[in-house]
């Protein structure tokens, strides 16, 4: 895509924006409860004309519940609301012209062509004559999707959909526009497209609220509104928050140790408040007033302390009152493996073909005991169809594999016993309740008597299910419900665990404590796999596969991947620069 | 009606289309299930018993009772096994080598002759487990023991005391075909399928795939909405409907007696209550599983069983009667087996009409009324 540069939004962040911006939403003390439970809590914001707006939150956080009550969609239990001039409880019919909302799955007609789904919301929104065939124009020309006219909005890629998605809502030329995770289930590149079309809408006088569980979209925010369990934990310019932690975040480099161990130790000091793995780098940050100091709990002297720019997660976190640090009690509870550095996921020229279309091709990896190693790759290129050949669900039409000394083209369900699977999306019965869902995989996984109690009353102590015992999974807090997929799948001792995208969406004290838990259990021996779209989950691995259109097109440790695309205007990319290029490398 | 309205309407009709032409499963049930359903009934399922095996034990051999007899032998309907013992019978209608059986008593001819003795008695024993053969049996044997009655009247001038009740007539049918009945009936069963079981998927459809929540985002009105899902799949329908009378009279050779338009008319009406009840359920649960799930239940079983189109109503114990009297497809089957059978007879037609029309007015009504601009 031959995008113009991103200079609007440096404009935007030239000027101060919040001298001369008008408001076009506003909300006082706004609350909604659904079935009794408080989903907004006494929401009072402004959403500034001419800037893009991010509503950021985890899942649940309430950023969807906002958006449709701005919209007209829901009505609200108390307080007051105006967009655009209009109360959207009562003049929902006047505000409907002047305002796009995008909702997160966006209603495209999958089986309906691109422009198909165009024609019919441009009649919905009564676009007609020589007005709609220029808008068309434009926004085919604006979404680079005239190539694609004729296709199914379901044979779309996830960034496609959403840039369809987008130009649906821009018919008939709203003023504002809500637009609810647009980069959900979008790989970075796309994801970079779509930034790129919201900074050109804002350009053009537009007002844009993106709603993302992502934290680190809001940095490419002008203002960020940031909620938490349903309440504001903070609103203003990105930076203002960034200046909450100025000059506490520092980078613990050089350390001789595994990156996951340095973290470990370097937890342990009383002066950090959080920490994460960043490549070979920790990423710590003090407590305010505190000095941090961790080569006194362990961490190699030949380490150093480097203080870095603070990111919009770091203030997240500062907001939060910082994470508490507690050692896994999940990899006291495994069985130590010796790391013997042998590989136990093994594949030569891996291929798996559906029909004409080869959505692996010649897949070749090593994955050593006790490593993290990453798949990364875009909507499509093939990475799930990779891990599912490699946790037994899918057949390989070619090559070999093995598995914990299991060959896949045999033994698959002799090597299912000896692995844990997480899938993404809740994959738990949710109408049983936690404790039959622990007893049923003990089942699965063939434990029995002494063996499965011991097993399930470990699980229940290390992740605190006591309380929720009797509740039904289903009704589980999103940050439990992820606990009780990982408690599953580790329950028979696995040696290798399959995760994918196990923290997507969850909030980042939670993504923490998972963290802790996969650090420590590869440090007891077990071997990890992980598919992600998140950067901060590929910054945790050891090393990274990343694959495009069905091959590996690059493998390396994250610090690696960014070496290798780091050049003269950019010497020290992100991971997801890095992704951005490798990707697009590629022929 | 603005103009806004009407283009949206015609907007929100075209997707809908295009998604019935797009979906092969819709296409299949609407016209590969009439032709299968119909083939069934009009060919599989034959509620007329061609040749029955029946067992006959003469402890009377008089004239009169061989007569009887080779009557029952020359009737192409039966296939005559005679023995001296009625055990073997019995134990042959166990097995089921033989339908029934029929025992002429040793007093048999006395008694014709003497009226001052009580009337003579042939008995016959049908096998009960099977009732629709039982009946068919029952009533071909009277068939014959009637003309065997008429022969000796003419024979000897003096008429046969009655023996057992004969007089049996069957109206409106008088080939006794049973395919005359059911294959109008069937229709009710397809239209049914096709009206409430499509239609209980598409609203629902709509909420699982996040699509109604940008259709009200775009201001689309709970008129524009419910028209839009009504007007293609009536048109469907009534396709459907059509392919349906046409086999029914053409491949199967029902005649049809009534006229089309009436025919038309009734359908269209039965069609519209069935669409209102699919998209109410559809409205109302907002999943298409338990949708469908209730339509099998409110709508298809119900048309199946209690119609009238497989179990005569007038036989059914009175309260399932009443109960009845509110399931549409009732009124339709009436109505269907009496412009075939009978032709237009008012009386009904106008009584289905009636019911048919409330049914829809209160299903349709009743769905926009539960159409809310709110998702929550």
């Amino acid at each position: 895509m031959n995008a113009p540069p991103i200079a609007a939004s440096a404009v935007s962040f030239g000027n101060d924006p919040e001298a001369n911006a008008g408001v076009v939403a506003s909300t006082q003390g706004l609350c909604k409860a659904f079935d009794g439970a408080l989903a907004l809590n006494n929401l009072s914001v402004d959403i500034r004309a001419g800037l893009v707006t991010g509503l950021v939150g985890p899942d649940g956080a309430g950023k969807t519940t906002f958006l449709r009550i701005l919209a007209g969609l829901v009505l609200r239990d108390a307080g007051t609301a105006q967009v655009l001039g209009h109360d959207p409880g009562k003049d929902v019919e006047n505000l409907r012209d002047q305002l796009g909302y995008m909702p997160q799955k966006f209603g495209l007609y999958e089986d309906l062509t691109v422009s198909e789904n165009l024609d019919l919301y441009a009649d919905l929104k009564g676009l007609i004559g020589q007005e709609r065939k220029t808008t068309f124009e434009r926004l085919l020309q604006f979404t680079d999707l005239r190539r694609f006219t004729t296709r199914l909005a379901g044979n779309l890629s996830g960034g496609m959909k959403q840039k369809l998605g987008l130009a649906c809502t821009l018919l008939g030329t709203p003023q504002l526009l809500l637009l609810d995770e647009p980069g959900v289930g979008v790989d970075p590149l796309s994801r970079r497209d779509l930034w790129q079309m919201v900074h050109n809408l804002v350009a053009e006088g537009r007002s844009v609220v993106w709603s993302t569980a992502y934290l680190d979209e809001a940095e490419a925010c002008d203002r960020v509104i940031l909620l938490n369990q349903g309440e504001v934990l903070f609103a203003g310019p990105p930076k203002d928050l960034h200046a909450r932690v100025a000059g506490r975040v520092h980078l613990l480099k050089n350390a001789e140790q595994a990156p996951r161990v340095t973290l470990r130790m370097a937890r342990r000091d009383p002066a950090s408040m959080d920490g994460v793995v960043q490549g070979k780098k920790v990423r710590l940050i003090a407590r305010q007033g505190a000095v941090l100091d961790p080569w006194q709990f362990g961490v190699d002297q030949s380490a150093t302390l480097e203080a870095t720019a603070p990111r919009f997660e770091d203030g997240f976190i500062d907001l939060l009152g910082g994470v508490t640090s507690a050692e896994s009690a999940l990899a006291l509870s495994m069985p130590a493996r010796s790391l013997d550095q042998t590989a136990v996921i093994e594949t030569r020229g891996l291929t798996k073909k559906f029909g004409d279309f080869v959505a692996a091709d010649s897949i070749s990896i090593s994955v050593r005991r006790g490593e993290v190693f990453g798949l990364l790759g875009p909507n499509g290129a093939g990475k799930s169809t990779t891990f599912k050949m490699l946790c037994g669900l899918l057949a390989p039409t070619a090559g070999e594999a093995e598995v914990a000394g299991v060959d896949l083209r045999r033994g698959r369900s002799a090597a299912r016993q000896r692995l844990g699977y997480m899938a993404q999306k809740f994959s738990l019965y949710g109408h049983l309740s936690v404790g039959r869902n622990l007893e049923f995989f003990a089942g699965v996984y063939a434990l029995s008597g002494e063996q499965k109690r011991k097993a399930i009353a470990q699980l229940v102590d290390i992740f605190e299910f006591a309380p929720y015992l009797n509740t039904a999974a289903g009704e589980l807090p999103l940050g439990h419900k992820q606990r009780l997929a990982l408690a599953c799948a580790v329950l028979h001792g696995p040696e290798i665990l399959f995760l994918d995208e196990p923290t997507s969406g969850v909030d980042p004290l939670t993504r923490r404590e998972f963290w802790t838990h996969i650090n420590g259990v590869v440090e007891r021996g077990v071997t990890v796999l992980v598919t992600t779209h998140f950067m901060d989950e590929a910054e945790y691995c050891d090393r990274i596969a990343l694959i495009n259109r069905g091959k590996m097109v690059a493998l390396g440790s994250p610090d690696e991947l960014k070496a290798r695309t780091a050049n003269e205007t950019n010497p020290d990319p992100t991971m997801e620069q890095a992704f951005i290029a490798l990707v697009q490398e590629e022929p | 009606m603005k103009r806004s309205a009407v283009v949206r309407l015609y907007s929100l009709c075209k997707k809908e289309t295009l998604q019935i032409v797009r979906d092969p499963s819709t296409l299949l049930i609407t016209f590969l299930f009439p032709v299968v359903l119909l083939c069934v009934f009009g060919m599989g399922i034959n509620l007329d018993s061609n040749v029955v095996r029946l067992g006959i034990v003469a402890h009377d051999t008089s004239p009169p009772a061989r007569r009887l007899v080779e009557t029952f032998r020359h009737n192409p309907s039966f296939e005559v096994i005679e023995t001296a013992r009625e055990s073997e019978l019995g134990d042959a209608v166990r097995a089921g080598r033989i339908q029934g059986f029929l025992v002429i008593r040793s007093d048999f001819s006395k008694r014709l002759v003497s009226p001052a003795l009580t009337t003579p008695t042939l008995q016959i024993v049908t096998d009960g487990a099977e009732p629709n053969n039982a009946n068919f049996v029952a009533a071909y044997a009277q068939g014959v023991i009637g003309a065997w009655s008429r022969q000796e009247l003419a024979r000897s001038g003096q008429p046969v005391p009655r023996t057992l009740t004969l007089e049996t007539r069957s109206w409106f049918n008088p080939s006794s075909v049973s395919r005359n009945f059911l294959l109008p009936g069937s229709v009710t069963i397809i239209m049914t399928v096709v009206g409430a079981l499509l239609t209980a998927l598409v609203i629902a459809r709509e909420w699982e795939r996040g699509t109604m929540e940008a259709l009200l985002a775009a201001g689309v009105t709970r008129y524009e909405l419910i028209l839009s899902k009504l007007i293609p799949y009536f048109v469907l329908g009534m396709l459907a409907f059509l392919v349906c009378v046409v086999m029914t009279h053409s491949v199967f050779d029902v005649p049809l007696r009534g006229s089309l338009w009436v025919l038309l008319l009734v359908g269209s009406a039965f069609l519209c209550s069935a669409l209102g009840l699919g998209l109410l359920l559809s409205t109302v649960l907002r999943s298409q599983y338990n949708a469908a799930q209730a339509a099998l239940n409110v709508a298809f079983l119900p048309a199946l069983m209690l119609s009238g189109f497989v179990f005569e109503i007038t036989s059914m114990p009175l309260p399932i009667r009443i109960v009845t009297s509110i399931i549409p497809a009732r009124y339709f089957v009436s109505a269907m087996q009496t412009l075939f059978q009978a032709g237009d007879v008012w009386a009904v037609i106008s009584r289905s009409l009636l019911g048919l029309t409330l049914a829809s007015i209160g299903f349709i009504g009743l769905t926009l009324i539960k159409t809310r601009r709110h998702l929550a």
